[in-house]
């Protein structure tokens, strides 16, 4: 018998396995097949066994337990080790228990059903408690917190100011190029400058601003205030009486919805000298004659129409933003959903809201 | 006021240094630790109890000085030599540090999965099912997430997974910190019955005067920048030092001492 290999001998009272040397997790995979291999009635023999952890130990107890095994030769360490686990052994879940299949499809599906609703339901109560923090703040307007707002004003605005305004050259030049290419086909290019100031400025500019102010500070809105959440600052605030819709929600708000057309007017602005730059160089249209024809072919209105969308835009991005920082419950995981959602979120009903828009502004006559 | 006569060292320090910036944590600062014994590291606020931890479980470069545990040196080791050694040590930190996207059941199969991917699941789940019981958790703990226990249960969690692979050196961080003293006094029983039963070494940083005195074999004395005694509690009570003094013989020294003296009579 070599000293390292298990062996099994057979007798009158069934077999006997010999286990050998340090019985632990290392050797457990083998250990578990070699005792299932054994056939019963079993008696395990730990008599030559050096070492033993509480994974060896728990495959000796419940081959103890399971098939009715007998242990003989145990030391007395392995014994307490087998007492330990014995003791341990108390029925624990490790999964949670959910149904498979079919019901499991239809319990997702309902739950997803429950989730929109309650998010919608929520997102207008939170309009509505937004609604009554402006409310409050018209009746009181000492606790209007000036400083809070223009930091925003600084961290929405100004601080987004470049890039935006590379953004939006970019696309003027895009904009202007694949229009460019186009046109030329029917020997129209000169209507490129009617294609990139009314697209621009009526909503290119406006919806791309939107998309990046989503980006950019409602999803910091989302992950600011949903860390505030979890560190118990928003209770900390209730607390001491600071509504956090006065403190957080609103100063963000106000930021969000003055910033919008200021940004989007810039955005505009951008694009225009993008596309003018793209003009003159490649269509040999200088500056002077860009800007005449611009303000030719670009109706007032269309301006107003971009400039009316813009704040109600910012509202939407700070609403879904602050909406979500708020739901934001649990672990850090929770802020990264929440903060994820929030950006989805603003961008949907940003562009829902164009659509709508869009219609609106067509059968007033704004065409 | 050295090491027990008998002291086969887990854990020995010679000369660490730590420094960040200007700021000298530690100088110079020597420690040992026995096999089978409960040390209790105690301090004051920021004398550097958990950089010293770090230090010792490589999570923290020290400037100068030698660590060793478990018969190897851990400074300047490569990534996998320093594998064989974290399979031989649990370590629950502070706030517990569960990975928040797993289930507890998860969170103590992480590093027997790490170390034996060949485990057939089912064997995983009795592992993980046993070490969650061991732990005194509830049955029905092991399919939660993190966010969902309270804050004992975080650290019983954590001990579980500190025990995953059968440690011989286990890393305590205020283990009962945040506990009401009912938890705390049964986490301490639970430190000490598995220590007893799993043959461990236990290293553990304390404000908790009662689990000094309820479950601590030697404490260390951390202060001015190195450890500046080790022993017995009576043998430290004997030392005329200011800050040991003022800190066993404050009100809630003596108040932990009357604990400990009922309850062993």
């Amino acid at each position: 018998m070599s000293a390292n290999a298990p062996e099994t001998t057979q007798d009158r009272g069934g077999a006997t396995y010999h286990l050998v040397g340090a019985l632990t997790i290392a050797r457990a995979g083998s250990t578990e097949r070699e005792i299932a291999a054994q056939p019963d009635p079993l008696t395990l023999d730990l008599s030559e066994v050096s070492r033993m952890d509480t994974v060896g130990a728990w495959l000796v107890h419940r081959t103890v337990r399971d098939r009715g095994a007998r242990v003989v030769g145990a030391s007395s360490e392995a014994k307490a080790l087998l007492e330990q686990v014995a003791e341990a052994d108390n029925p624990v879940r490790v999964h949670a228990e959910l149904p498979g299949g079919f019901v499991g499809m239809l319990r997702e599906l309902g739950l997803w059903i429950t989730e929109v609703g309650i998010t919608l339901v929520g997102l207008l109560g939170f309009f509505g408690a937004t609604l009554i923090g402006f409310g409050a703040l018209f009746r009181r307007p000492r606790r209007f917190r000036l400083n809070a707002v223009v930091q925003r004003f600084d961290v929405v605005g100004v601080r987004a100011l470049g890039i935006i305004g590379l953004m939006s050259f970019l696309i003027g030049i895009v904009v202007g190029q694949q229009g460019a290419v186009q046109l030329a086909q029917f020997g129209a290019q000169i209507y490129t400058i009617n294609l990139i100031g009314r697209i621009t400025v009526r909503e290119l500019g406006v919806l791309m601003t939107a998309i990046m102010v989503a980006g950019r500070s409602g999803s910091a809105f989302a992950a600011q205030i949903g860390t505030m959440k979890l560190t118990e600052e928003v209770d900390a605030m209730r607390t001491i009486g600071v509504s956090p819709i006065e403190a957080l929600v609103i100063p963000r708000m106000i930021a969000s919805v003055v910033m919008m057309p200021l940004l989007a007017f810039w955005s505009i602005l951008a694009a225009l000298f993008g596309g003018g730059i793209f003009v003159w160089l490649d269509l040999g249209y200088p500056p002077l004659t860009y800007i005449g024809k611009l303000q030719d072919v670009i109706p007032m209105t269309d301006l107003w129409v971009g400039l009316i969308k813009a704040p109600v835009f910012g509202f939407i991005v700070a609403l879904a933003g602050c909406f979500q920082g708020m739901l934001v419950e649990g672990d850090s995981e929770d802020i990264g959903r929440r903060t994820t959602t929030a950006v989805v979120q603003s961008i949907f009903l940003v562009i829902v809201l164009d659509a709508v828009f869009a219609v609106f502004f067509s059968s007033i006559g704004w065409v | 006021m050295s090491e027990p006569k008998n002291c086969d060292p887990v854990i020995t320090v010679r000369g660490l240094t730590n420094r960040f910036g200007d700021q000298v944590v530690h100088e110079d600062l020597d420690l040992t630790v026995c096999r089978g014994e409960i040390l209790g590291v105690v301090g004051g606020s920021g004398t550097g109890k958990s950089v010293l931890m770090r230090s010792i479980i490589g999570l923290q470069k020290p400037e100068a000085g030698e660590v060793c545990v478990l018969g190897e040196d851990m400074v300047d080791r490569s990534e996998d030599e320093a594998k064989n050694i974290r399979r031989r040590w649990g370590i629950l930190f502070q706030n517990g540090a569960l990975f928040s996207t797993l289930t507890v059941a998860e969170n103590v199969e992480v590093p027997i999965k790490e170390y034996f991917p060949f485990i057939n699941p089912p064997l995983l789940d009795e592992i993980a099912s046993y070490k969650i019981a061991m732990s005194a958790l509830p049955p029905d703990a092991g399919p939660k997430y993190p966010a969902e226990l309270s804050g004992g249960m975080v650290k019983r969690a954590g001990l579980a997974r500190a025990l995953a692979l059968d440690p011989e050196l286990l890393f305590l961080d205020e283990p009962t910190a945040g506990l009401d003293p009912i938890a705390a006094a049964s986490f301490d029983d639970l430190i000490k019955s598995l220590q007893k039963k799993l043959d461990l070494t236990v290293f553990l940083i304390t404000h908790d005067l009662d689990t000094l005195y309820a479950i601590c074999d030697r404490v260390a004395v951390l202060a001015d920048r190195k450890v500046i005694a080790v022993g017995t509690i009576p043998e430290l009570l004997a030392l005329d030092h200011p800050w040991i003094q003022e800190y066993f013989n404050g009100p809630r020294g003596r108040a932990a001492a009357d604990t400990a003296e009922k309850v062993i009579a």
